[in-house]
């Protein structure tokens, strides 16, 4: 239970990290999320973004940062098994499912979905 | 406003410049984060709940989880764009429905279902990256550099 708790602190914490850069430092929501995620790569090379996703569970793996930081674990998990090109090939492998999702999910939805006035 | 641009202005157009942003409507700063931290929160722990219902039900560990999670989640709210409701929240909520994943897929399902009258090809398939495709680009060149100077750091440390 106390996860949940967590997750719900962690999660919105972030999230306000956003909104103050969108509000106070006058960012667009691309440039916001772009922000969030190089910060998320650079937090998940030093090995830290690691011990906050234990701490807070999904408070820190559903904010777009983790996309970052998966981004990273992929490719050293990777580099650590084939070598120095395993940076390439592994850069997708932990995130694979949410971009495939999206990609598949997205295009289902405009097959069936007409825009909204 | 870059500080290299103000440098050009005349006077009047500074005195106008003061004057446009004192008229400026402020942002409620902090309304919008009460908000941002609400619904950003009730998505995390939606997320929270089914990744514990995977780690309880269908033999996921919790290294595994994250993937499925992804998924449904992902699932949830490019549905909610389709109806048209995900926007609505976004609306409300500002970055609390933009930084987590959900937002992340509905960027890509709006830009995919607006631009479908362009054709399915050019329109769906050559828009939908138009507004996710930044996070992408950046998180894999950042991620790249990343992991190339941890692991020259790592070679060097190990020699």
């Amino acid at each position: 239970m106390d996860k949940f708790i967590w997750a719900f602190l962690v999660g919105g914490g972030i999230c306000v990290i956003g909104q103050i850069l969108m509000d106070v430092f006058r960012f667009t929501p691309a440039h916001m999320t772009c922000t969030l995620v190089v910060v998320g790569a650079i937090l998940g090379g030093l090995g830290l973004y690691e011990p906050l996703i234990k701490f807070a569970g999904a408070g820190a793996s559903v904010p777009i940062s983790s996309f970052g930081n998966s981004l990273v674990k992929g490719a050293l998990l990777e580099a650590e098994r084939t070598g120095i090109v395993g940076v390439l090939t592994g850069i997708f492998e932990v995130t694979s499912a949410g971009i495939s999702a999206a990609i598949i999910f997205a295009f289902i939805a405009a097959l069936i979905f007409k825009p909204k006035g | 406003m870059s500080s290299k641009k103000k440098k050009k202005l005349t006077p009047a157009q500074k005195e106008y410049q003061t004057f446009a942003k004192s008229k400026e409507p402020k942002r409620p700063v902090f309304k919008n984060c009460v908000k941002a931290f609400i619904v950003g929160g009730i998505i995390c722990t939606i997320g929270q709940f089914l990744q514990w219902l995977y780690m309880t039900y269908f033999n996921f560990t919790e290294v595994t989880a994250g993937s499925p999670t992804a998924a449904t989640l992902i699932i949830i709210s490019v549905f909610l764009t389709g109806l048209g409701v995900y926007d609505h929240i976004g609306q409300w909520a500002g970055a609390g429905s933009a930084v987590p994943v959900t937002g992340f897929a509905n960027t890509m399902a709006s830009s995919a279902i607006e631009h479908r009258s362009e054709g399915f090809v050019l329109g769906v398939g050559g828009n939908m990256f138009k507004l996710a495709g930044p996070v992408i680009v950046y998180g894999v060149f950042s991620a790249f550099i990343v992991a190339i100077i941890k692991i020259a750091i790592e070679r060097l440390g190990g020699m």
